[in-house]
């Protein structure tokens, strides 16, 4: 996974609220494998019509192109687990989501993929949004370092996050192999758990097609 | 040192934490779910060179691309390739598989709870938000993404930040035509798509105590809609009694035992929530969404969407439908009945009971939550009852709630819907979701619109 540290660029704005899973990458897409890159699926119902010909109210233009961070409304990734949501945002360069509220599960996939969730409150929410609707290709800095948003040479916002997801992605850590410290008290966990439960195991089943 | 007072959460959770590093715990796994859905985990544990943990904890079962009608594999092969891929998945790794074939195979939520492999106090995971469904049992279900999957598989454990904790007090009784489905539509419009985000739900009061196991899952289904990880009901008589009479559930002394633990889980008195609602059951009314999110419903004999903003209007502008319009009358091109919110046995009674003697109005697709179901309902001749009213009987499986099995909503069409999502494009590219209980449901189906199912008007 590829660390966050300092990301720089101009924000993309998707503000409606409740963006969910299912619109960031329509369920007919899931069955894509990865390789491809999955930024052709992102938000795809909203940027193409039915004939797959561009929108011309699509939320994404020629001109967000380099965008690396997003300013998003309310809510942004609820409803499906699907983690194609986040792979279809980090595949499109997307490093960083901002937004009031993002939903829990894409919270938590974003940080195992190199995309960093921040939460705001809404009036340094709305300053934000203000600056880069008057100045749409000045670019804004996060710094996961300084736990920062600036822009300018003179405006700076704090923002807060707990100290296990800014680890997580300030090393890109990979949960699996880091885990693998852990194998001693796993085990010895596993082996007092499963004697004192042993109803917890099902009784073995058929592998049938 | 007398312990805290804890909630049902708390002591589920602290029974299962094996480490702690800040904010995060690392919990052990007692049961995992995977899908078709799941290939980019097994991708993932296949390069990260670990074997799987736990093969006997994890179960492959097939639901979200089965095809309401089989004979259709054919002519779709990435569709077919899918479930192809979990079935390789889970051979290589020696996981118990439900296919195609399979008498016990269904979607994740109804099937595993029917076959008794939810059990209360486990912790409950799966690639697919609506784990919430298991919390009925009293165990902690969590849906999450791929590389959390991957991370279960290799260990057996996972990361996770604690959520808060929220109490949902439910006072009163349902009223007769008014279900589970209802009451869970009326709670997220109370509080709003996210107002459980970051919270574990435990919801509580003589109205919940009073739902079948079948209503509880249903609510607890439709949590992840208030934006909570996990919703639950304390284990009582009713989830006991219920649990008795699944296959691989534990027997004997092992059950005796376990019965015992799982009484202890309930909510001491005294125990704080981050986070408290109460809400009165006799206010909740039969409720219809009108809008593209769960949040934006009403009950049936209530205009919707009076308040102007610009959510409501694009809400509104996607449904074709303009403010202020009564729900009631509201013409539908078509009707689906299933979903693991919707699908199980009590549902497909109810909606028989209203489709007995009749006949469809529009096209209508019934989609029993699972083989055992599906079964059930042939048995005691409720297929026939659908058969007759002239409304299609499908495979079991997720079918027309997510639309990738190919069983979907044309563009622009309106259809009447017992599944948890009315997002734009859920149920296929420009199709408008209503959701509504299977009752509701039916007699929009005889009706070719929304009635009351109450007056029947
Ligand atoms: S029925 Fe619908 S909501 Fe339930 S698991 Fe299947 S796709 Fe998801």
């Amino acid at each position: 996974m590829k660390p966050v540290t300092q990301v720089a660029s101009p924000a993309l704005l998707l503000l409606d609220a409740n963006i969910d899973t299912d619109q960031i990458i329509p369920a007919r897409f899931l069955r894509k494998p990865r390789s491809d890159g999955y930024h052709h699926y992102l938000l795809y119902d909203a940027r193409y019509d039915m004939q797959g010909r561009p929108r011309c109210d699509s939320p994404i233009t020629e001109a967000d192109s380099g965008a690396k961070i997003v300013l998003a409304g309310h809510n942004i990734g609820c409803g499906s687990s699907r983690e194609g949501a986040v792979y279809a945002f980090v595949d499109h360069g997307i490093q960083v989501i901002i937004s009031t509220k993002i939903a829990d599960i894409f919270r938590n996939n974003a940080i195992r993929n190199g995309l960093l969730p921040i939460m705001l409150d809404q009036a340094p929410f709305d300053e934000l949004v203000a600056y880069c609707q008057a100045q749409p290709q000045a670019p804004l800095t996060v710094d996961l370092e300084a736990c920062e948003i600036r822009w300018e040479n003179d405006h700076c916002l704090a923002f807060e996050i707990d100290d296990g997801s800014r680890e997580r992605l300030l090393k890109g850590i990979d949960d699996i192999q880091a885990t693998l410290a852990w194998d001693t008290q796993i085990n010895d966990f596993a082996d007092r758990y499963l004697a004192d439960r042993p109803w917890v195991v099902p009784a073995t089943g058929r592998h049938c097609r | 040192m007398t312990q805290p007072p804890l909630t049902l959460f708390e002591k589920i959770w602290q029974q299962h934490r094996i480490a702690s590093t800040g904010e995060f715990d690392l919990l052990w796994v007692d049961r995992h779910f995977v899908h078709e859905g799941s290939f980019h985990a097994f991708d993932k544990l296949d390069s990260s060179g670990r074997p799987l943990a736990y093969p006997e904890l994890t179960f492959g079962i097939a639901d979200h691309y089965v095809p309401s009608n089989l004979a259709r594999l054919d002519d779709d092969p990435e569709v077919a390739g899918m479930i192809r891929l979990l079935e390789d998945n889970t051979a290589k790794h020696q996981l118990t598989y439900l296919g195609l074939g399979h008498t016990d195979r269904g979607i994740v939520h109804v099937a595993a709870p029917e076959l008794g492999l939810t059990l209360p106090g486990l912790i409950i995971v799966c690639g697919d938000s609506h784990t919430t469904t298991h919390g009925a049992f009293g165990a902690l279900a969590m849906g999450i993404g791929a590389t959390e999957v991957a991370h279960v598989l290799a260990t057996q454990t996972l990361w996770q930040r604690r959520p808060k904790t929220m109490r949902i007090h439910v006072s009163g009784q349902l009223a007769h035509g008014v279900t589970a489905k209802d009451l869970a539509l009326h709670i997220i419009h109370q509080i709003g798509t996210g107002g459980a985000t970051g919270h574990a739900v435990e919801y509580t009061g003589p109205a919940v105590a009073n739902l079948s196991m079948d209503a509880r899952m249903t609510l607890c289904n439709m949590t992840i809609e208030a934006g909570a990880r996990v919703g639950m009901v304390a284990p009582d008589d009713t989830t006991l009694s219920w649990l008795r009479d699944t296959p691989r559930a534990p027997t004997g002394e092992a059950l005796e035992q376990a019965e015992r633990h799982w009484l202890s889980l309930y909510s001491d008195p005294g125990a704080a929530y981050d986070k408290s609602v109460t809400l009165d059951a006799n206010d909740v009314a039969p409720r219809v969404t009108w809008g593209t999110s769960p949040e934006q419903s009403v009950a049936v004999d209530e205009p919707f969407a009076t308040v102007d903003s610009e959510a409501t209007h694009s809400s509104l502008e996607y449904m074709g439908l303009n403010a202020g319009q009564p729900i009631l009358g509201l013409e539908v091109d078509q009707v689906f009945i299933g979903s693991c919110t919707n699908s199980r046995l009590s549902d497909l009674r109810d909606a028989a009971s209203v489709l007995q003697g009749g006949t469809v109005k529009v096209p209508t697709l019934i989609v029993a939550g699972s083989n055992r179901v599906k079964a059930q309902a042939e048995a005691e001749g409720l297929a026939e009852i659908f058969r007759q009213a002239g409304a299609s009987w499908g495979e079991s499986g997720c079918s027309m709630c997510v639309a990738m099995n190919g069983d979907s909503v044309a563009p622009g069409q309106r259809c009447a819907s017992t599944s948890n999502r009315n997002f734009p494009g859920r149920q296929g590219p420009g199709a408008r979701t209503h959701l509504m209980s299977p009752a509701m449901a039916a007699a929009a189906a005889l009706n070719g619109k929304i009635v009351d199912i109450r007056t029947g008007g």
